[in-house]
Formats: structure tokens, sequence, C-alpha cells
């Protein structure tokens, strides 16, 4: 993974110099509630419902042993010894004091982290493929093109004050798993008619209150043109973007009012005019690529038989490895996801113990790497097939392979009433309620390939949109109520969820869940996933059933 | 009133002249809409010249007239108005101007940093005991990931 230099490091260190200075003087009076918040958003803090939040970057997350031995220091020393998983690959902590954020800035720095444009109208974290170098299907890597737009976001003077928040996510690979054609802008790595690797170009899409598809804006971007492209697309949103409402700020709003069409000679026209002289040049990409060359595999990893025996001798292994293990691209190695949906345990977080535990595994098991995944799961990219036995009676203790991954009860879920001051529901405990529903896992694998994703309020951080199912918690009248939508989907045939019909009670939602499941199971044709079952019936059946007693 | 000019605190010699007053002697700036209009009859003026943008302008509809403007005023309504940061950098990297831009209005000392690296190389602080600060600050960063104007 890609290490700092003396420039990388120099500036995180003199960014929590400033950030020090901004908030001895907010302390001190001398800097106003308006411009200390924009300062601190910039420092990813927010001001909570019962605490300030503090929101890490997991760069594309991608993160290693030491700074997971960091995190767990930060939420013992700082915190209530826990963290948060997000989807966009952060990291958050939910109880951190004002006045100690400058220290936990600057222990952060100290393993090459930080939290800078976490929040706040800019440039944000880059996301990609949490498979990213290893899956099957990648046509190549992203993980270095995600590093050098990092570093062009990252204090970029002149798209700082943007109309809103702007988020850009990479893939490299057939499947896109980094759900690209919801950011603002989207990058596909593809492989032109002459066999050349470039990127296809999305732009406008997003979640929220507007959910919008991505549109293609330019099919084919030879990468020594990445970086004059994004600025050419920026310096058009910053210029033109709308700042006299913020719910229509984002640029997904510009390419709505201005067509397609119209944006992309705007666009095009900047470009032609700065690209010359910008180029990225071959040897700072293959500087980049090398930064994230392969681990050293070991030759003969496939030759072991233990891994195929082992499955035969306990069904609950095999289980594990079923859903919770993922194809590599070398042979006798697979990637592990961690799920963090134990039941009973809130969605996303995890404990300083936890923690620690999981860089020493990632240590023993994995070379040090540690990955965030948009589903607020971790992977272990590369572990030795012959190591999948004692690494899952590990994670068993540890609460952490329940074998869960992509069903129903792998559910996104933001913070919710609970922590966050934007919701307007619950969405933690309706969660824990569903999982209870949900207890026996043969159905839960019966079932199969089903996304829920739940979010507390219309900014949609979960992502309930484009979930197979989406909850989305409502405020009627001061109650907490759920719109339920069905066959949205974040993968390559994108679409946003139909309203099933008006919001339900919270005591009603688990009784919804369940009573949808329940048409699946009696409908469906053969190996029929829920997605495909919605997207051939509709939601029709789905909504006679969950209103048959109104 | 002082002011800070190439990271030197300087006594300001320009005065800004209101939509509808008369042109007075010395060095004036005026918006970009009075500009448009009476360009001209200022042109005639024996001072210096000086245009406010504001960030709904367009810097190209001044673009043909910069060898006679001097000073351009970026006015901010607020900080977190960004368009502005755009303006100095087409002023400087498309239109190769070369004379003074200039930060003004509801701006942050902490932006400074940003706008010095965009083109804007004079600075009239909000407070004017700010001008201290504003100096410290031009000096936040010692590196930077990506190239702009400086």
């Amino acid at each position: 993974m890609y290490q700092y230099n003396e420039v990388d490091q120099t500036l995180v260190n003199e960014r929590v110099a400033q950030f020090r200075r901004q908030t001895e003087q907010f302390l001190k009076g001398e800097m106003s509630d308006d411009q200390f918040r924009a300062l601190r958003l910039r420092n990813g803090l927010y001001i909570q419902t019962h605490a300030p939040m503090l929101r890490i970057a997991g760069p594309y997350g991608l993160l290693n042993s030491k700074q997971f031995r960091k995190l767990a220091h930060i939420a013992r020393t700082y915190d209530k010894n826990y963290c948060h998983f997000t989807t966009r690959q952060n990291i958050q902590f939910n109880w951190p004091k004002l006045e100690e954020v400058p220290d936990i800035l600057a222990e952060l720095a100290s393993v090459q982290m930080h939290a800078i444009q976490t929040s706040g109208s800019c440039m944000r974290n880059t996301t990609s493929d949490h498979l990213a170098g290893v899956c099957i299907d990648e046509i190549e890597d992203p993980r270095p093109y995600c590093e050098i737009i990092r570093q062009w976001t990252t204090l970029h003077p002149e798209f700082d004050y943007l109309p809103r928040k702007f988020k850009i996510a990479v893939s490299g690979a057939l499947h896109d798993r980094a759900a690209t054609q919801f950011h603002d802008i989207g990058l596909h790595l593809v492989k032109n008619d002459a066999g050349e690797v470039g990127f296809k170009v999305f732009v406008g899409g997003g979640l929220g209150r507007t959910p919008i598809i991505g549109q293609v804006i330019r099919p084919f971007l030879e990468k020594k043109h990445l970086l004059s492209y994004l600025e050419a697309i920026l310096r058009i949103y910053n210029l033109h973007g709308r700042r006299d409402n913020m719910y229509k700020a984002r640029i997904k709003i510009l390419v709505k009012e201005s067509g397609l069409e119209q944006f992309t000679e705007a666009v095009e026209k900047e470009w032609l005019m700065i690209r010359a002289g910008r180029e990225l040049s071959a040897d700072r990409i293959a500087a980049m690529i090398a930064q994230f060359s392969p681990p050293a595999y070991e030759k003969h990893a496939a030759q072991d038989t233990s891994f195929a025996e082992r499955q035969l001798q306990d069904k609950a292994f095999a289980t594990w490895v079923k859903y919770n293990t993922a194809e590599h691209r070398v042979p006798g190695y697979r990637a592990v996801f961690l799920s963090l949906k134990a039941p009973g345990s809130p969605p996303g977080d995890m404990s300083d113990t936890q923690l620690d535990a999981v860089a020493d595994l990632a240590d023993q098991y994995s070379f040090g790497e540690i990955r965030i995944t948009h589903r607020q799961n971790l992977i272990f990219a590369d572990v030795k097939q012959a190591d999948l036995f004692p690494l899952w009676q590990k994670l068993d203790t540890l609460k952490l392979a329940t074998p869960n991954i992509g069903t129903v009860t792998d559910m996104i879920c933001c913070p919710g009433l609970d922590f966050c001051s934007l919701a307007n529901a619950g969405s933690i405990g309706v969660a824990r309620e569903i999982n209870e529903a949900l207890d026996d896992i043969d159905y839960i694998h019966d079932i199969g390939d089903l996304k829920i994703n739940m979010s507390g309020c219309m900014n949609g951080c979960a992502h309930q949109s484009v979930g197979h199912i989406g909850i989305l918690g409502v405020d009627k009248k001061g109650a907490e109520w759920y719109q339920l939508t069905l066959g949205g989907s974040s993968e390559n045939e994108a679409a946003i969820g139909e309203r099933l019909g008006p919001a339900v009670a919270k005591d009603q939602v688990t009784k919804a869940i369940t009573t949808i499941l329940d048409v699946y199971i009696k409908q469906r044709l053969d190996d029929e996933s829920f997605l495909e079952m919605v997207n051939r019936v509709g939601i029709t059946p789905f909504k006679e059933q969950v209103y048959a007693d109104y | 009133m002082q002011i800070i000019k190439d990271k030197k605190i300087i006594d300001d010699t320009w005065s800004y002249i209101a939509e509808d007053a008369e042109p007075k002697g010395g060095d004036i700036s005026v918006s970009l809409a009075r500009w448009k209009k009476d360009k001209q009859q200022l042109l005639k003026s024996s001072g210096k010249l000086g245009v406010r943008i504001r960030p709904a302008d367009s810097v190209e509809e001044i673009a043909a007239d910069l060898e006679h403007i001097q000073l351009v005023e970026l006015d901010f309504p607020s900080f977190a108005d960004g368009r502005l940061f755009s303006h100095a950098w087409l002023l400087r990297s498309r239109y190769n101007y070369q004379g003074e831009i200039r930060a003004t209005g509801h701006y942050m000392p902490d932006q400074v940093y940003y706008l010095s690296r965009v083109g804007v190389n004079a600075f009239n602080p909000e407070k004017a005991e700010h001008l201290p600060l504003v100096l410290s600050h031009l000096n936040d960063f010692t590196v930077n990931y990506q190239s702009s104007v400086n």
C-alpha cells in the first residue's frame, strides 16, 4: 500500500498544527461559530446530538495493522472504546471532546492518517472497489489512480469551497463494487477497441434526497488526462453549480438543469484549454503502480489439501467459506470478509479489543493490511487457503465470523437518531429487531443475496434508495415512521428503489420486512434472486401483502 | 487604511466608487456593471483603474480590458462562496493578468493561503486587527500536492 513520503507527512503535520491553532482561537472566542464550523468540517468534525463526531479518512478503504492499533488506542483514550465504519470507507468516533480533537489528529498523523475533507462542501475521500488488486474480474488495479486523485483533491486551493460536497469513486473491475454510478464523478477503468486502458467517466450521480444515476460524460479518457479532466469538471461545477439552495447544489442538479449535452460541452471546452502540459507522465503512473505491487505470495499455496478436507469435516466452516470469502486471482488464496453485522451488535461498529485483535490477525494472515468495504464490513484481501480454518476459528471468537455477507442481515445502517443530529428516526434499534426476527441462519441463506439499506433521514447516508430493500426513517408529527422501497441497486445495473406504499409505524417495520421475504420465498422461480424477482413482477405482489391489513 | 500586498503591510491608495457616486481623482475601482457602462469615460481619468468582481460575475467580460485595469477586487459576500477562487485562477492562468488581485469582503484569514495559491496577491481583511494574522497565514503550508498559479 501507499507509504507517505516527506511531502505527505509534512502536509498532514502542518494541517494538524493549523487545526490546533483554529480550535484554540475558537475556544478563546476569537472566531465565530460559522467560521469554525466550516474549518472543523473540513477536518472531519461534526457537532452531533450528544457530542462531536470525528470522521477519519480511510483512503479508498485501505488501512494497515499499525493504523488499526492506533484506532484502538484512540477509541480507548479519547472515546468510549469503539468506532464505526461508514459506507464511504471512513471511520467515525462518536464521543471525542472538541478540545482533544487536535491531539487525536496528531495521533493519526503519526501513522499516516488524517481527517482532511471528510465533510464540508469540498472534495471528499475517494472510494474504490474493496477487492481491488485481488479480484478475478479486474481490468486494472484502481488504487494507484485513487491515490493520485487523493493527492490532487487534498487541500486543492481552488475547489475547497464548492457549492456542496463532492465525491469521486473509481472501479477497475467488470463488476462495479464501488457504486460509481451514484457518485458526483464515477470512473471505470475500461479497455478501448485498440486495447488501451483508460477511464469511462460518469458524472452527476448521487444518493441523498434526490437519487440520480450518473451519466456518461466521456466514454474513454486516456489515463494521462485524468487530472485535467477532473479539473475541468470541478471548475465548471464551482463556477456554475447552484449556491442559492443547498438542496439543489450538488452537481447532479447542475447536470440535470443544464442537460447532459450542454454540461458536457462546457466541460470539454474547458478541458481543451487546460489539458496541454498537465499530462500525468508515464513515470509518475508507473511509480504509483509500484506502490501497490502485490505482496510476496507463496508459490505453492494451492497445493494445500487441508482446506478442502476441513470444509468436508466442518459444515459451519464450509458455510463461512461460502458466504464470507471471495475468489482470489492468485491460486491458493482467498479474500476474507470480517462481518461487522453480528446479531445484537450495531452494524459497522467495532470495539477497541476487536480492533487490536484484527490488527494482529492481519499481520499473521494477510500481510498486515485491512480493507473497509462500502457495506461496512472489513476484508483481509490475501489469505492463504491453508490459513482459512485457524483464521475462521479466531474470527469466530471475536464475533467477526457471522456467515452473513451479502445476505439479509448484512444491513447497511446509519447511526440514526441515537447519535446523529440530522436523523428523523432511529435505525440501529430497528436493525436489531429485524436481526432478532431473522435468527435462523438457514432461512437467511435460503433467501440468499439481498441487500437491506436503512437510513434515519432523507440525507440517505446508508444508501437506502439503492438497497434491494430500502428503509428510510421519516418524522410524522413527532413519531418515527419508515418508508420502504424495493428494487434499488448500486451495481452495474444501477437502479433507484420504488416506493412500496405509505410509511409504516416503527413497530410494524420488522413485520413488513418478514412479509416481503415470505412473498419472495413463495413466488420466486428456481434460482431467482430477490432483485431479479422484483424486476420481474414489480412491487404489487409485495404491496398487497404488506398492506393487507390496512 | 492598510492592506497586505505581496506579503507586506502597506497603505492603501485605492478607493471604491459606489454605483451612483461621481468618480473622483486618484486610483479608483468600480463594479463590473459600472465598468461596462462607463468604460470610455473612466479610461479618460488620470488615476489607475480597478474593477470589483462579485461571485456571479464572469471575468471573461473584462478579459479584453485587462491592459487598462491595474486592480481586480474579489468581493466576498460570504467566505463559503468559492467562485472567486476560480475567478482568480482564470485571471492569472487564462487571461495572463499581471496586475493586483485583492480579496475583500467577508472571507476568513484562514483562507488566504489558498487564495494566494490561486493568484491573489493582496488582502484587505474584514477586520483591520487581522493584518498580522493574515500575513502569518500566508505561510500555513510549506508543501502542496497540486499545481495552481503559485
